[in-house]
């Protein structure tokens, strides 16, 4: 297992323009871990949910906003408040 | 039917890896997941490849899904228990298929894959595939009281239950896709006239477990869907939309349910049909 890399997964290839993204990494003690993110909206409901990467990391694709992610892992739940825009790239690392 | 006939625990399925008429099945959105690691003993059915006809947008037909389940190694009097990621979205798309074409015993594992991962319980390595015998696996025709065609929903608009299990932000218009997929999509935003949107996620606890049946009844009476009428769910491409159908149908009984394939990347595409923007 390599480490955890800062930041998100790489956007090669990604329309980084017309999207409006959302990325970053999970880790315990600087290590990425294996777990689950999931993004919900403004009224807490779940809008999606992706694996992290064996380098613990995670993207979705939103809309401009503010929004919460919740890291599940073995043994921790932890939310972050995020706000994303169009065009730019929303940068979350979450420790757990 | 009740549901310990359709719905088993982790502790069930770790109890029946070596059962021989027990053949554990993982469907994965992400089909590569199965490559990276597995249930011991559980073969994989792969939702794009296996399940869709390579050319026109339709499933395999009845001697296609013989012909896989045979090759699988699947007889009729096996009990098929599917998992898989993102809350079991593809493993109830496939426990939905697996019914249209009239499988006797199949059933889901509550929490999929991720709530085996979040137990922190054994999976081998991709390359550790089981080797099972084929069989002559005999399908039946497909049973279409379960599957809605885009006419039926057209038809249903004002008349019938119309349940969106999509996000709210896909059903008001804002997403066109599940946030973990790119946005950029052909067919129109919004939601059929007339339908609630009740998303998939609030029939799952955090961990991918179905909620109980009573948390659930009480979901649909607060959402003031009237179950005596006939119900068509839908969502992008069906297999959200199957969860729910899942829920409805084989969890709380209701024999008039239907799911909607076609969904969202249909219906949003038609020409000419009424859609509406905004939420509820």
């Amino acid at each position: 297992m390599c480490g955890a890399k800062a930041g998100g997964p790489d956007l090669a290839g990604v329309d980084v323009a017309s999207e409006t993204i959302i990325q970053g990494s999970v880790t315990r003690d600087g290590e990425p871990v294996n777990g689950y993110v999931r993004l919900l909206d403004e009224g807490g409901e779940f809008t999606a949910e992706v694996p992290t990467s064996a380098t613990g990391q995670f993207r979705f694709f939103a809309a401009p906003g503010t929004w919460t992610l919740r890291a599940l892992v073995p043994g921790a739940t932890v939310d972050r408040v995020v706000a994303a825009q169009q065009g730019a790239v929303a940068e979350v690392a979450i420790a757990v | 039917m009740s549901r310990s006939d359709v719905l088993v625990s982790a502790d069930w399925v770790q109890d029946h890896l070596d059962d021989p008429k027990v053949v554990v099945v993982e469907v994965d959105e992400d089909t590569a997941a199965y490559d990276k690691n597995h249930i011991r003993n559980a073969v994989r059915i792969d939702w794009k490849k296996d399940l869709q006809d390579p050319v026109r947008r339709d499933f395999v037909d009845q001697a296609g899904f013989e012909a896989l389940l045979s090759a699988k190694g699947i007889a009729n009097d096996d009990t098929v228990v599917l998992y898989g990621g993102n809350n079991n979205w593809f493993a109830s798309y496939a426990f939905w298929y697996f019914k249209l074409y009239g499988h006797g015993d199949v059933r889901l594992l509550d929490g999929g894959r991720k709530k085996w991962e979040l137990d922190s319980r054994d999976l081998v390595d991709g390359s550790a595939v089981p080797e099972r015998a084929a069989t002559e696996y005999k399908a039946q025709a497909q049973d279409t009281s379960i599957r809605a065609f885009r006419d039926d929903v057209v038809a249903a608009i004002g008349a019938k239950n119309l349940v969106d299990v999509r996000s709210p932000d896909e059903f008001s218009g804002r997403l066109l896709a599940p946030a973990h997929l790119p946005q950029e999509q052909s067919q129109r935003p919004g939601h059929v006239p007339s339908a609630r949107n009740i998303p998939w996620s609030k029939n799952a606890n955090d961990d991918g477990t179905f909620k109980s049946d009573e948390e659930l009844k009480a979901l649909y009476e607060e959402e003031n869907v009237d179950l005596s009428k006939d119900t068509i769910a839908y969502c992008r491409i069906g297999e959200r939309s199957a969860l729910t159908w899942f829920v409805l149908h084989q969890l709380l009984g209701q024999t008039n349910v239907k799911n909607y394939d076609g969904s969202w990347t249909e219906y949003g595409s038609l020409v000419g049909v009424p859609i509406e923007l905004g939420s509820n």
